[in-house]
């Protein structure tokens, strides 16, 4: 079709512009239907650049500044399926957040719908680039939207102090980027991604690449809260407004992966290639921040917090498919990725309609006082198992494209993790729609207040969970996905066709396509591993919904003896206070520049 | 090329951060934020300095004459921007915190915790 890639970053940006322009004049409902309208059309615009980079990358040089003699003189947008996907998925998850607002969410004036819109442009914008620096640019605009969509309740002292943490930490993290682009920028004289890959490509790392490599890492590992940078995600994620929470958990920490797995690939596979010491230094991140998250997950009873704690979690698990630096394990992440997040967007909205019912969003003073919302308990239940990647959601087939390349790379054990990592989530879940719908367990069980009427369920409440849901359903049903996915990540990876097709303009060498996907493999073992998640999740729930039932055995006391210091110790860790969250950042900054340090040595 | 600028930058980024870990007033905590900002301008700026060379302005000059790079010059302002940007969204959600509840202090106001 030929969509011009910058009309999904323009659009909603004009329109952004129009309603603060027009607040005086308009009314709430008109607000609602033109953010609503750019959000649809900013999905649609989305889409369709999708379909457009099948065959490649589509690059779109602005001001048709195109490149002489191979070398970048202008600014560039250049798509790539995985970048329109995740910019589709924003598109979605926006649209199911202005839907979930329409009727409840009390803003004043148009703020709140050209935040949104600016948000989302920014995002779109993220994905689409193709130039370094202006991959900074638009992840501060997206941060800068994002801290005020944060600290949006203003009369929550916990919500502004998510938010001033979440900017700060953010904002430090933004800077590590920018050096890092100052250093690569003193070294090649470029900030096309293709062009600074080609320069730097063909010489073995030195310090300078290896500084500016940290840099970056650290930058973008900070938005995509990996563990010790994840400290400022939880308040900032569960005390945000609902529908912001949906764009939140649902996709802005996989921007942080995506931008992640961009600058390496394109960028530092030459002086970088992906080594077995590497490797390991990011799989340990990716390690501890699935574990890390997972276990704090379980401890929350502040429902949105638990979510949060999910991202951090599943953030993990996603890092550790990137991790492996091969392109069947970001095949995997990136469906993976892409499911999850529309699962977690259900979930935040299941846990907006409790708190629009119910008025309450803590686990054990809602017990047994959700008893009369069957759906939204159906729909807890179903995010619970799509978290635990229960086919046939699109987790289930991420997931397993993950385990598959993890064995091939000689790291079988990762499955492990990741089947310890979703029953832990499942579990937290499972534990609170349990408690909350069935009255199971133990619970202060504040009387439910008699006065607050029971707000009718509207379609516009629970639509957007369910639409969200039947999505991450049909990413994995779908049969030719996989297929695609797989031509998507062999152009992702390779340097030298990402390259050529940027500057010289060519189509870059022709990806078979395998039909259908990968040689098919026996998807037995996955789906057995899932089933083994799903139901140590259902187990630890209702261990600890049921403590007087568990079998007084040695087992249930050796578990309680190492799970009660570990718990304590996280907990005192994660005090949202902004200078431990700094301190750790720049803890783990010098923890993994030692790593690399030695890598390189 | 001097080393100097470069040890400024450095340092600016690391005093900046520790008052942000140390920082028990939000005013202060922000303008820290600053100090680490303006340390990647500095970085910018010298990474595009040429010793002896002109602004880049390039209309009434031989062709061949020694200029500073413009684009860090333009990075530079970008990144201004952002930091104006972020710093004033910071400072409102200061003047919230001082307005809803007191203070200032970043320790003493805190939602409830679990």
């Amino acid at each position: 079709m030929g969509v011009v890639p910058a009309l999904p970053v323009a659009v909603p940006l004009l329109l952004a512009a129009a309603l603060v322009g027009l607040s005086p004049l308009i009314g709430r409902r008109q607000a609602d239907t033109l953010a609503l309208a750019g959000a649809v059309a900013v999905t649609a615009l989305c889409a369709a650049l999708l379909v457009d980079t099948a065959g490649g990358p589509v690059v779109y040089w602005f001001g048709g500044w195109t490149p002489r003699d191979g070398i970048a003189l202008g600014v560039a947008f250049t798509v790539d399926p995985v970048g329109a996907g995740l910019a589709t998925l924003a598109g979605v998850l926006a649209t199911a957040a202005l839907v979930y607002s329409w009727r409840i969410f009390e803003a004043v004036g148009t703020l709140y719908h050209a935040l949104m819109l600016v948000f989302l442009a920014a995002i779109v914008g993220f994905c689409l680039s193709g130039d370094l620096f202006n991959m900074f640019v638009f992840y501060e605009l997206l941060s800068v939207a994002a801290y005020a969509l944060a600290g949006w309740r203003t009369e929550d002292p916990g919500s502004l102090r998510g938010a001033l943490n979440f900017a700060m930490t953010n904002s430090v993290g933004g800077f590590l980027v920018l050096a890092g682009i100052a250093l690569l920028y003193g070294r090649t004289g470029a900030l096309n991604l293709a062009q600074l890959g080609q320069s730097l490509a063909g010489r073995p790392a030195d310090r300078l690449v290896v500084v500016a490599f940290l840099l970056l890492m650290v930058g973008f590992f900070v938005k995509a809260a990996v563990v010790p940078f994840h400290f400022w995600l939880a308040d900032a994620y569960a005390l945000a407004p609902i529908p912001v929470g949906v764009l939140f958990a649902g996709v802005v920490s996989e921007l942080g992966l995506y931008a992640f797995a961009r600058v390496y690939w394109t960028v530092f596979s030459g002086p970088l290639p992906g080594g077995g010491s590497l490797r390991a230094v990011l799989l340990l991140g990716a390690v501890a921040t699935a574990l890390v998250g997972g276990v704090m997950c379980v401890l929350q009873r502040h429902l949105a917090r638990m979510l949060a704690y999910a991202t951090v979690s599943h953030v993990g698990l996603t890092l550790a498919g990137i991790a492996l630096l091969r392109p069947d394990g970001l095949g995997g992440a990136v469906l993976y990725l892409v499911a999850d997040g529309l699962v977690k967007g259900a979930l935040f909205v299941s846990i907006g309609l409790v708190q629009h019912h119910l008025h309450e969003v803590d686990e054990l003073a809602l017990r047994g006082r959700g008893r009369h919302l069957p759906w939204t308990a159906a729909l807890v239940v179903a995010g619970a198992l799509g978290l635990a990647g229960v086919p046939p959601f699109g987790t289930f087939r991420g997931k397993a494209l993950m385990e598959e390349a993890a064995t091939a790379a000689g790291y079988p054990w990762l499955a492990v993790v990741f089947v310890a990592v979703a029953a832990l989530t499942s579990a937290a879940l499972l534990r609170a729609a349990g408690r909350v719908f069935f009255g199971a367990g133990g619970g202060t069980a504040r009387p439910p207040p008699d006065d607050v009427p029971h707000p009718r369920v509207h379609p516009t409440l629970v639509g957007p969970a369910v639409v969200l849901l039947a999505a991450a359903l049909a990413v994995g049903l779908e049969p030719g996905l996989v297929g695609r996915v797989e031509v998507a990540v062999e152009r992702f990876t390779d340097q030298s066709g990402y390259a050529a097709t940027v500057l010289q303009g060519t189509t870059g060498p022709d990806v078979a396509a395998t039909p259908g996907g990968h040689p098919p493999s026996s998807l037995v073992l996955p789906a057995a591993l899932a089933a083994l998640s799903a139901l140590l999740g259902l187990a630890l729930a209702l261990g600890a919904l049921l403590p007087g039932r568990l079998p007084a055995g040695g087992l249930t006391w050796a578990l309680r003896r190492a799970w009660d210091p570990t718990a304590a110790v996280l907990r005192a860790l994660h005090s949202g206070n902004i200078g431990d969250s700094v301190t750790w950042l720049v803890v783990g900054m010098a923890g993994f520049g030692t790593l690399l340090a030695l890598m390189v040595r | 090329m001097s080393l100097l600028p470069y040890l400024v930058a450095a340092w600016l980024f690391l005093v900046g951060l520790y008052g942000i870990v140390t920082s028990r007033n939000l005013v202060h905590a922000i303008t820290c934020l600053s100090v680490v900002q303006s340390s990647t301008y500095i970085l910018l700026l010298a990474v595009g300095f040429e010793r002896g060379g002109t602004a880049p302005i390039f209309l009434d000059v031989p062709v061949g004459t020694k200029a500073v790079d413009p684009v860090v010059g333009a990075l530079t302002l970008t990144d201004i921007v952002v930091g104006a940007t972020v710093s004033a969204l910071l400072l409102a959600l200061a003047v919230q915190v001082y307005k809803h509840h007191g203070t200032l202090d970043p320790e003493r106001f805190r939602g409830e915790q679990d």
